[in-house]
This record gives structure tokens, C-alpha cells and sequence, in this order.
């Protein structure tokens, strides 16, 4: 079962480090004007709701089968997506906004974010791993 | 204790600059229309692609130095030219061709730095006619003739003399199409500036004439040095190098000098009296009238500009205790400071009307910057109407390979055949083309060519730089027929200024207009050609709008004049009946855009009130209770739908100007994105109405007028470079950033301004300037597709005293003021409010812990800063942030988009109106311009002491005129100006002064009118006495006074004070 649960989480975490690096090649287009401010603001605020329902998926996981330590640890990223989502200001276009993103240095703090959450999901997907496998070795 | 706006973004853009730059992606000022954008399409535009009037062949290497032993050639080549590259360049001496001696480098007599001019006119018999290849210089831009003559004389050089290398040049074609001077009263030479040239006899032995000048250090005049004598030397000399016309008379002395420069003769060199160095002729002299493409004179006065750095504004340097000097506020209008350069490239930069930046001397590391607590940034009115604007026509534009920098005057030139870009330093080679110069029909003079001589300038763009052909200008007006609408009255008005203006829509035979009208259901209008009169289609599915019929909406004007003015004249006419009261807006808006989009083009939108049907329906959300405090205001809009729309509109060519008439709350916060993201303007007219607002119905027709007359260029994207190591991390204004530094403009009009921020990403200690260059791409209403390039250079310095000396304190509050109006929808008002005080501590704490070395009592502050904490005081004091007042909300988010969307001069005169006292106006110290006689009173202090109950007093503030009249005000003034027998016969709303036929009269309106004449927009006159409505908006801008919530300018100094001497 316990195994189960981490097998599950193992799968989402990858689908979250794609999704990062998905987040950071585009951003990156951005940054070198391959793409234009609106085709990626677009492309990135399809994925920010599957974003955070997959985080928050594995957070709830976690917090069901009791496995506190993980669960505390993914809280405060789950925690950043729902309130970065949240407060989007009613006249924006979503997280990132094309209207916005090249002022105020915020392309580089989306830049600085999406790489801060690539090396968590990375931490998170090799401690998955190792529970997944003990879970294993455990039945 | 931060500034408004964040510093912590000024880590800011490196890497994508970085980045950019690495990939080598050409920052193309491409065609604009596809998404994706720059390296694909550049690929094609540049240097890459072959030049297609190449020359096949070299010139002989002979053909360098063309006048040597021309003997017969005479004066009759060229103008009198002084070479006007400043002496950035670092000629390096070419090595072998001409190594002997200078023989004519000492000008004999002149011992006078002042110099000696050489009036050009009397070399000149002006016998051969101008003969450029495809070249043209249109002289006042306005005339927009382009002959797009194809280039068909493939010059074939035989090299030997420059003179047989002109003939060729000539075309078997139409000789008229071949002297590309286009401009009236051809002769151009002839009206070249004079020439003086100097010689500074104490100059050590400085650079050969033809060799290095000395590095740009040198020239930089820097504090302490006072003599900084080798560029003076080699001004001289270059000088002499560079009178072409000259040198054929006197073989023997133009061969020694380097390169092909000939040389002044003896005989010529001190002929001339040295009247005309006084003013050498600015290159960037915009008012002055028909010139000839301006030269500036090198050298002029050299002694001069090497003290001028010495003593660096004595003024300047002084410290002021605002506590104790009170009058700090001159009595002429506030000057740009001038950047700290040396004069000879001081006078080829950018005119601050066009180009500011808020420090004009660039602090060298970001860790400086941050010290002083100064926003750096730009401030660019890039479209203004000029004057003068020289035009080039050629089939290469030069520009770096790498950065796409287009050449300017600060670029240094190596030697002939290589420049080196000043924003990457790459170094590039000089197209075989450029080394031509059509003005003084000289070749290998690269370093006087237009674009080298001239900070702003405009090229006609070749093909390349289309990605479709260009559009034709398109005019749709979408107007509000809803029974609220009706009421107002405006379309008479609307429709009556368009019908008197049609003619004079910019514009040319494929100039299009179409007309929608709104209520609750779209309402298009068959224009076609051949119908009787124009039909009108319903589309009354606003959920999903369509097109009724595919063609015919748009026509083209000149085809279909009589319906358009048919339909004009009876529209305000059809539905006066109207009971509709829902306004579909949105729907109306997709209907426009889907038929605007095909093409591109304008579009302007006449709305009356809060639009409640269909997409984009909005709701009121202004709790009339809650205006005075600062907190829960709705400075955000409340929809993402304009926004979206806008941007489609901005990906398709169309701009929307939006013209709000509403009386009642509009959310303009929300409908102002329409015009926001889509780089149009917004209009606003609060409570308009034909009858009981009948300033209001001027005030449209005057601005309608000028609205729909204006120039205005299509599909424009603009860039703007600046030296690497600087980068962009803001940008303010009425467009869309669509990449890092491409702003997309689908229309651009004169009246907008634009603001960026910048950061300081790498150490500019190796370089001692640094340059920022603006290239607006666009298509003009004739269908030519043109850029539009201005260059700014500054100096680069490494001290915090110096970074405050060169402060621009009007452009640093422009540029607070549009980062306040960014942190109040981003934040709140009082945040903003907090950031802007919290700007003016910041900076003066700063200069007085690091700068000052006694700590002496007071509000110590620069000069450059003196009007800093005035200033500040005014924008809090401004409708956009002000507080305790009963502002509308509307009414201040359109004080904020004028903000962001106004040149820096209308932004400060609407922040910090000017006070003049006109009961006593007189001729003394007046300007005269074409006849008239403007008086010039001094400007006095918005302070309530400064008024006097016998006087009257005019206070210009931008969008509204203001005409107190005190009580005891002068029986003459009264009768004499105002018409009235008497003080209490002045009426309660009065907005026009009689023209009466006394001085006093002609004066005070000449005066009004004259200060009308300068802005776009129609400010409106209302005569104010003590009794007047209007009074207290004439008091609420005596912004030293103290008001119910804001301080006095004396209380917000205390206040400054105690919070610096923390």
C-alpha cells in the first residue's frame, strides 16, 4: 500500500519536474526573444492549474497516509501555488501576464521561481524513490 | 525606505540581455504583424543581405584621395564643411599613404581660440549640380515626397578624379529625379554653415593631424583638469583636414594630410572674420528654419569647451539649504541640465525635448546607483512634430551586425573603412556605399555622412524592413447612438469636426474609413459606391458578432467621399428618438477588430457610459463615500476582456483611442486597458454635454481637431538600445512590451511620451559613454515605411557627487511619477504616496551622508535637486495622487493614464503649473515669433503670498488655463482686457477673453495664445473671481500652500529634514 502511495507520488513528481523545465525552456524563449510575450504567457498559464492540483495532489497524499515529515515539506510550496494563483489581480490574464512580465523584473523572478521548484520537485522525486524502494523491501 | 518602483528588480534583465546578445538574435526593428519575432526576421534585413547598389567594383586606390592635383577642379566641388565628427573617433594614422609633414597645421595668425570661420559661400560658385546616388535629402520631413526612383545608374568608376566619378553618377534617367536634394531652394551647399576652424597655439604637440586623436577620455572635461588641451589641437587639425573644397586649390598642402582629408590652404585660413563662432550652428537646432543639412562646426571655440568642463556650472556645484533660500523656483521655465560632455559632442545629441534621461551623468556601477537613490531612466517623446528632421533615402541603412545599432554620431571610426559600434563595440566594416557623401559629393568621408552628423534622423526603410506591404491608413470610428449617448449631444459635435477635417485626414488615395455605431446592437454602414445614400445593417446577436457583408464597411474615402459625408450629416440625426439606454461596447469592439483586422489601422471609440451588455459588460464600482481616503480604491480593472482585446488588437495593427463622455462613473480603469495595451490615447470629458457644458463641446471640437489632423504612423514597432552593461527593466507608457526591448506601437502619434527604466547590469568603468538609441519603425499616412533613430550620449562617472550633479530633477520626478502610478494599481495609493516622499529622503540622505563632508543644519541639497522636494510635493498634490479631496475615480485613473501616456513637459506643467502675473504685461524681454510679439511675464511660485488682491494672475496647469482676478484688479485690466465695466460685472463662468482692440488685450491673448499653441491638447480659459466655482481648483494648485490634508511646501521640507537628519 505504502508503496503504492509513493509509486503514485514518484509518477506525479516527474510530471511536475516536466512541467518545470517546461516552465524554464519557454521562459527562457522569452528571455531571448524567440517567442513573443503573449504566445508565452499562454502556453504557461494552461499549465499553472495542473500545476498546482498536482502538487497539491501529492500533498493531500501525504497528509493522508500520515507520512508527516514529506507532507510538511511540500506544505509551503503547495501553500505559494494556491496563494500565487489566488491573488492574481482581476484585470490579469493569470499568473503571467504579457501586459506584465517584461516589467519590473518579473520575468527573471518567474525565472528564479520555476528553477527553485525544479530542484525541490528533483529533492522530492529522489526521496519518493528511496521511500518507494524501502516501502518495497519493507513488504 | 525604498524608492517607488523596485530597485530589487534592477537585478533585473541580465540575463535576458545577456542572453539576447549572446545568441547574436539581431534585435531587428522588424515588420511587426508576425508573432514570432527578431532573429528570423532580421536575418534578412541587415548587412547580410547583399546591398543592392553595391558597387562592383573598388576604387582605385587612387580615387581616395581625390582632389590632389585637381587643380582645375576649383572650388566649385562641395561646400564649405568642417568635419564635425566629434573627436571620439580614433583615426589611427594610415600607415604609408601620406606621411609628410603638416604643412598647414599652424594657422599663422590665429591666436584666437575663438577660431576662424570660413564663410563657405564665397568658395562656391555652386556650378555642379548635387549629384547622389539614390540619395535623398528631403529637407523639413514634413513634405513627404519620396521618389522612389528605382536606382538605376550603376555608377561605373574609372577612379581617376572625383569629378568624372560625379558625372557617372549621373543617370541617363530624368535629371530632376537625380538631384536628390529635394529640398526647397536647392543649392545646398551654399547654405552650409561657415566654417570655423581654430587653432589653439598653446596645444602641445598633440596628435598629428591625420593621426590618433587622443582617446575620448580626454576630451570628457572632466572636474579637476582644467586644461585638457590635446583635443583642441587636434579639432584644429582635423578641422583643416576637413574642408574638401578647399584643398584642390592647393595640391601641395593637401597631400600630407592622412587619408584623403585635404586641407585647408594658407591662403584661405584667415580670411574670414570670426563672426559666426559665436553660435556654431547646433545640428539638432530644430526650431530654426530651413537649413541646409547642418554641419557643426568642430573646433569652434575649443578654449571654451575645455573651460566649460573645468568650471562645470559654478551654480551647479553650490549647495543649497532649502530651509533658508525660499526662491529656488527660477522665473523662466525649468532648463534640461546639460550633460557634462565635451562640446563637440554635446552639440551633435539628442534634443531633451526628444530624449532625457533622469541622470545625465551615467554613475558607473549599480552599486553607485543604488547609492544615490536616483531612478535612472529615460523619458522619450519620439514622434514629436519637428521642425527640422534631416531624411535619408539610401539603399543600405548601416547599422552593427551585432547589436543592429543603427550608426549614429557617437560611433568611432577606426579608420575609413571600420567604425566601431558605441553600444557593443563590435567593430564593423563600412559599406562601400556610406564611403560616399552625397551632401558634399565627396567620397571616403564616411565620418561626415548625414547619419553621422545628425542624432535624429529618419531613413526610408527598404524592403526589408516590411513583412507586408505597407497598410493604408484605416480610420474606424465606433460611436455610442444609446439614448444616454443622444442626450449629450456630441455627436453633432463629432460628426461635425470630422466632416470639416475629412480632407485633412492624413492620408493618402488608399486612405479607408468606416463608421460602426452601438446601442444595444451593432450598427455597421454600407459605404459602397454607387448606392444613393449609405445603408445600414443590424447586427443585433451581440453574443456572437459578425460581419454582415465582407466589403464595403471600409471604403476607401476619396471613392466614397459623398456617403461618408452624407452619413456624417445625418447620423446625429437617426436616432434621436433612441430609447435605448444599454450600451454593448464589447460586442462592438470584436465587430471593429474583426473588420480592422485584415489591415491595421485606427480606431476611436466614442463611449458615454458604463457599456452593460454582452462581453466586456462592467459594473459600477465607485462608492462615492470612500473617494477621499486612499485604501480600497479601484485603480485595477475589474475585467481581463479589454486587456486581451487590445492585445489582439495590438498582434493585428490596430490601435483604439478611447473617448469617454460620461457623466456618470465609467470604470475607465477597466476600458482604458482598450487603448493602454493597444498604443492609443485616451480622451476624457467628464460630464459633456452640448448644452450645459459648452467648455466641454470646445474642448472636444479643439481636441478633435488636432486628433484627427495629427501625424500619425502605422504598424510601428520601436526599440530602444542602450550600451552594453545598461539594460531596460521598465517600460511606462501606451504600447505592448512584445519582447525584451520591442515595444509594439500599432499606431504612433506625436503627442505620446514613453518612459523606461534602467539598471546598470555590468561596471562601465572601461568606457568613459554611454549611448541610448531609439528606433521607431513605422509606416507614415503616405504609405512609406520609415525609422525614425535618436541617439543620446552621456557621461559616464564614478563619483556619487558627480551622479548628483548631473541629476535631471524634471525628469526624475516624470519618471517617480509614472512609478507611482505603477505601485498604486499594483499596490495602493498610499504605498505610492509613501514611495514618492520616501524618494526624496532617500536621495537627499544619501547626498548628505556621502557627499557632504560637514554636517551643517538645514536641508542640504544639490542644485540639480533644489526643485526635487517642490516637485514631489506637487505630484502628491496631483489629481492622480492626491488624497482628502473629492476626486472622482475616473477622473484620477485619467490624471494616471495621462501620466504614463504625456511627454515629460505636459506632464510637469499639469503637476507643477506656472504662475504668471498678466495685469502688467509688457513688451520688455518678449519674444517675437513671425511677427507677433509675445510677452514674457516671469513665472512666480504657487504660493498664495505670491497672489495680490490688485493684480490678475494666469496659471497655466497643462490641461486648463486659469485667470484669477483679484478684487482691486486695475480698472484697466478690466476694461482694457477683460472688457467689463467693472469687477462685479465679470461674469461667473467666463472662458473667452474679447479681442478688443487696446495693447493690454493683444497682449494677454497673444500671450494665452501662445501657450495654447505649445501643447496638443486645448487647455481652457476660465476667468476665476473671488466668488468662482473654480476657485478652489485654482487654489488646490497653489501647491506651497497648505490644504486640509497635505502639507505646506515650508511643513514638507520640516518634514524631509527631520526624517534626512535622522
Amino acid at each position: 500500500m505504502e508503496a503504492m502511495v509513493f509509486l503514485l507520488s514518484l509518477i506525479d513528481c516527474c510530471a511536475l519536474i516536466f512541467l518545470s523545465v517546461y516552465f524554464i525552456i519557454t521562459l527562457s524563449d522569452l528571455e531571448c526573444d524567440y517567442i513573443n510575450a503573449r504566445s508565452c504567457c499562454s502556453k504557461l498559464n494552461k499549465w499553472v492549474i495542473p500545476e498546482l492540483v498536482g502538487h497539491t495532489i501529492v500533498t493531500v497524499l501525504m497528509l493522508v497516509s500520515l507520512h508527516w515529515f514529506i507532507f510538511l515539506l511540500n506544505l509551503p510550496v503547495a501553500t505559494w501555488n494556491i496563494y500565487r494563483f489566488i491573488m492574481v489581480p482581476s484585470g490579469n490574464m493569470g499568473v503571467f501576464d504579457p501586459t506584465e512580465i517584461h516589467n519590473r523584473g518579473q520575468l527573471k523572478s518567474h525565472m528564479k521561481e520555476a528553477m527553485i521548484k525544479l530542484g525541490f520537485y528533483l529533492l522530492c522525486f529522489f526521496m519518493y524513490l528511496y521511500s518507494m524502494i524501502l516501502a518495497l523491501i519493507n513488504d | 525606505m525604498s524608492q517607488p518602483g523596485s530597485r530589487g528588480a534592477t537585478a533585473g534583465l541580465q540575463a535576458q540581455n545577456g542572453a539576447a546578445a549572446a545568441s547574436g538574435s539581431p534585435y531587428s526593428n522588424g515588420p511587426v504583424q508576425n508573432a514570432l519575432m527578431s532573429s528570423q526576421v532580421s536575418a534578412g534585413q541587415g548587412y547580410d543581405s547583399q546591398l543592392p547598389g553595391s558597387y562592383p567594383h573598388l576604387m582605385p586606390a587612387k580615387s581616395l584621395n581625390p582632389f590632389s592635383g585637381q587643380s582645375n577642379y576649383g572650388g566649385s566641388q562641395g561646400s564649405a564643411q568642417t568635419l564635425n565628427r566629434p573627436p571620439v573617433a580614433s583615426n589611427p594614422v594610415p600607415p604609408s599613404l601620406h606621411s609628410g609633414p603638416v604643412p598647414q597645421t599652424p594657422l599663422p595668425a590665429s591666436q584666437n581660440p575663438a577660431a576662424t570661420p570660413m564663410p563657405s559661400g564665397s568658395f562656391l560658385p555652386g556650378a555642379n549640380p548635387p549629384l547622389p546616388l539614390n540619395w535623398q535629402y528631403n529637407y523639413p520631413a514634413t513634405g513627404s515626397q519620396t521618389n522612389h526612383f528605382p536606382h538605376v545608374a550603376q555608377p561605373a568608376v574609372s577612379g581617376t578624379t572625383n569629378l568624372t566619378r560625379n558625372q557617372q553618377y549621373v543617370s541617363p534617367g530624368d535629371p530632376s529625379l537625380q538631384t536628390s536634394f529635394i529640398k526647397s531652394g536647392s543649392a545646398l551647399p551654399l547654405q552650409n554653415p561657415p566654417l570655423p576652424t581654430s587653432f589653439q597655439p598653446g596645444a602641445p604637440p598633440g596628435p598629428s593631424p591625420a593621426g590618433g586623436p587622443p582617446p575620448v577620455r580626454g576630451l570628457m572635461s572632466q572636474k579637476p583638469p582644467p586644461r585638457v588641451v590635446p583635443p583642441p589641437s587636434f579639432n584644429s587639425s582635423i578641422n583643416q583636414e576637413a574642408t574638401p573644397q578647399l584643398t584642390n586649390q592647393n595640391p601641395k598642402t593637401s597631400r600630407s594630410v592622412g587619408y584623403a582629408y585635404p586641407s585647408l590652404p594658407p591662403g584661405y585660413q584667415n580670411t574670414a572674420p570670426p563672426s559666426a563662432t559665436g553660435m556654431p550652428p547646433s545640428s539638432l537646432n530644430y526650431p530654426s528654419g530651413p537649413q541646409a543639412f547642418t554641419q557643426t562646426p568642430l573646433g569652434a571655440n575649443h578654449l571654451n569647451a575645455s573651460m566649460s568642463g573645468l568650471s562645470l556650472h559654478p551654480e551647479g556645484l553650490r549647495v543649497v539649504n532649502l530651509l533658508q533660500e525660499r526662491n529656488m523656483l527660477p522665473s523662466t521655465p525649468v532648463q534640461p541640465p546639460v550633460p557634462n560632455l565635451h562640446e563637440d559632442i554635446q552639440k551633435l545629441n539628442c534634443n531633451p525635448e526628444l530624449f532625457r534621461c533622469t541622470l545625465t551623468s551615467i554613475p558607473q556601477t549599480q552599486a553607485l546607483l543604488n547609492k544615490a537613490k536616483l531612478p535612472l531612466g529615460l523619458l522619450l517623446h519620439p514622434f514629436k512634430d519637428l521642425v527640422q528632421l534631416p531624411v535619408v533615402t539610401s539603399s543600405t541603412i548601416v547599422r552593427c551586425r551585432s547589436c543592429r545599432t543603427y550608426i549614429n554620431p557617437f560611433v568611432s571610426f577606426l579608420d575609413q573603412r571600420r567604425w566601431k559600434c558605441n553600444l557593443c563595440y563590435r567593430v564593423n566594416d563600412v559599406p562601400e556605399e556610406f564611403m560616399y557623401n552625397p551632401l558634399t559629393r565627396v567620397y571616403g568621408e564616411p565620418h561626415r555622412r548625414p547619419e553621422v552628423q545628425n542624432a535624429t534622423i529618419e531613413f526610408m526603410a527598404p524592403s526589408e524592413y516590411m513583412l507586408r506591404p505597407p497598410q493604408p491608413p484605416v480610420y474606424l470610428f465606433v460611436l455610442d447612438v444609446s439614448h444616454n449617448a443622444v442626450e449629450t449631444g456630441y455627436l453633432n459635435s463629432v460628426c461635425q469636426s470630422l466632416l470639416d477635417n475629412l480632407d485633412l485626414l492624413p492620408g493618402n488615395t488608399r486612405t479607408k474609413i468606416g463608421f460602426i455605431t452601438f446601442d444595444s446592437t451593432v450598427h455597421f454602414y454600407s459605404l459602397q459606391e454607387g448606392l444613393s445614400q449609405p445603408q445600414m445593417l443590424i447586427v443585433s446577436d451581440i453574443e456572437d458578432v459578425f460581419i454582415p457583408m465582407p466589403e464595403n464597411l471600409l471604403v476607401n474615402l476619396n471613392e466614397s467621399k459623398e456617403l461618408v459625408q452624407d452619413l456624417l450629416k445625418t447620423l446625429p440625426q437617426m436616432f434621436t428618438k433612441t430609447l435605448e439606454t444599454q450600451s454593448a461596447l464589447g460586442p462592438a469592439l470584436q465587430a471593429a477588430f474583426k473588420l480592422m483586422s485584415p489591415t491595421g489601422g485606427r480606431m476611436s471609440v466614442f463611449q458615454t457610459q458604463l457599456p452593460t451588455l454582452g462581453v466586456g459588460a462592467l459594473k459600477p464600482r465607485e462608492e462615492p463615500n470612500q473617494r477621499s481616503s486612499a485604501k480600497e480604491i479601484h485603480l485595477t480593472p475589474s475585467t481581463d476582456f479589454y486587456k486581451k482585446l487590445a492585445l489582439d488588437c495590438s498582434g493585428q495593427q490596430v490601435a483604439v483611442d478611447l473617448f469617454l463622455l460620461s457623466g456618470q462613473y465609467s470604470d475607465l480603469a477597466s476600458l482604458g486597458c482598450i487603448s493602454r495595451y493597444s498604443a492609443g490615447s485616451v480622451y476624457y470629458y467628464p460630464s459633456y454635454h452640448h448644452q450645459h457644458n459648452p467648455v466641454q463641446v470646445q474642448k472636444l471640437q479643439k481636441e478633435l481637431q488636432r486628433y484627427l489632423t495629427r501625424k500619425i504612423g502605422f504598424e510601428a514597432v520601436m526599440r530602444i538600445r542602450c550600451t552594453k552593461g545598461l539594460s531596460i527593466h521598465t517600460f511606462h507608457g501606451n504600447f505592448f512590451v512584445r519582447s525584451t526591448d520591442l515595444l509594439s506601437l500599432p499606431n504612433v502619434n506625436p503627442d505620446a511620451g514613453y518612459a523606461v527604466q534602467m539598471s546598470v547590469e555590468e561596471s562601465l568603468t572601461d568606457t568613459q559613454l554611454v549611448s541610448f538609441q531609439s528606433a521607431l519603425l513605422y509606416t507614415s499616412s503616405k504609405g512609406e515605411r520609415r525609422i525614425r533613430v535618436h541617439t543620446l550620449c552621456l557621461p559616464v562617472v564614478s563619483t556619487l557627487n558627480e551622479v548628483f550633479l548631473g541629476a535631471d530633477v524634471q525628469a526624475i520626478s516624470g519618471l517617480l511619477a509614472n512609478m507611482a502610478v505603477d505601485r498604486s494599481v499594483t499596490a495602493s495609493l498610499s504605498d505610492a504616496r509613501d514611495a514618492l516622499v520616501n524618494a526624496v529622503i532617500d536621495s537627499l540622505s544619501a547626498y548628505r551622508s556621502s557627499v557632504l563632508s560637514s554636517q551643517q543644519p538645514g536641508l542640504m541639497v544639490p542644485f540639480s535637486l533644489r526643485l526635487f522636494p517642490l516637485f514631489v510635493l506637487a505630484l502628491l498634490k496631483q489629481k492622480s495622487f492626491q488624497t482628502g479631496t473629492n476626486a472622482r475615480l475616473d477622473e484620477r485613473i485619467f490624471a494616471m493614464c495621462q501620466v504614463k501616456n504625456q511627454p515629460l513637459v505636459h506632464l510637469m506643467l499639469t503637476t507643477h503649473p506656472s504662475l504668471y502675473r498678466v495685469d502688467s504685461l509688457s513688451d520688455e524681454g518678449a519674444l517675437n515669433i513671425s511677427d507677433r510679439t509675445i510677452p514674457q511675464p516671469p513665472i512666480l511660485q504657487l504660493s498664495v503670498e505670491k497672489l495680490s488682491r490688485d493684480g490678475a494672475f494666469l496659471m497655466d496647469a497643462g490641461s486648463v488655463l486659469m485667470l484669477w482676478v483679484g478684487k482691486n484688479c486695475a480698472q484697466n485690466f478690466l476694461s482694457q482686457v477683460l472688457g467689463v465695466q467693472n469687477y462685479a460685472s465679470i461674469p461667473q463662468t467666463m472662458t473667452d477673453l474679447p479681442e478688443l482692440d487696446t495693447p493690454e488685450s493683444a497682449r494677454t491673448i497673444a500671450f494665452i495664445t501662445w501657450l495654447r499653441e505649445q501643447r496638443p491638447f486645448f487647455p481652457i480659459l476660465y476667468v476665476i473671481r473671488d466668488e468662482s466655482p473654480m476657485k478652489a481648483a485654482f487654489l488646490q494648485n497653489m501647491v506651497e500652500d497648505r490644504t486640509e490634508s497635505a502639507l505646506s511646501y515650508y511643513e514638507f521640507l520640516l518634514h524631509i529634514q527631520q526624517q534626512v537628519n535622522k
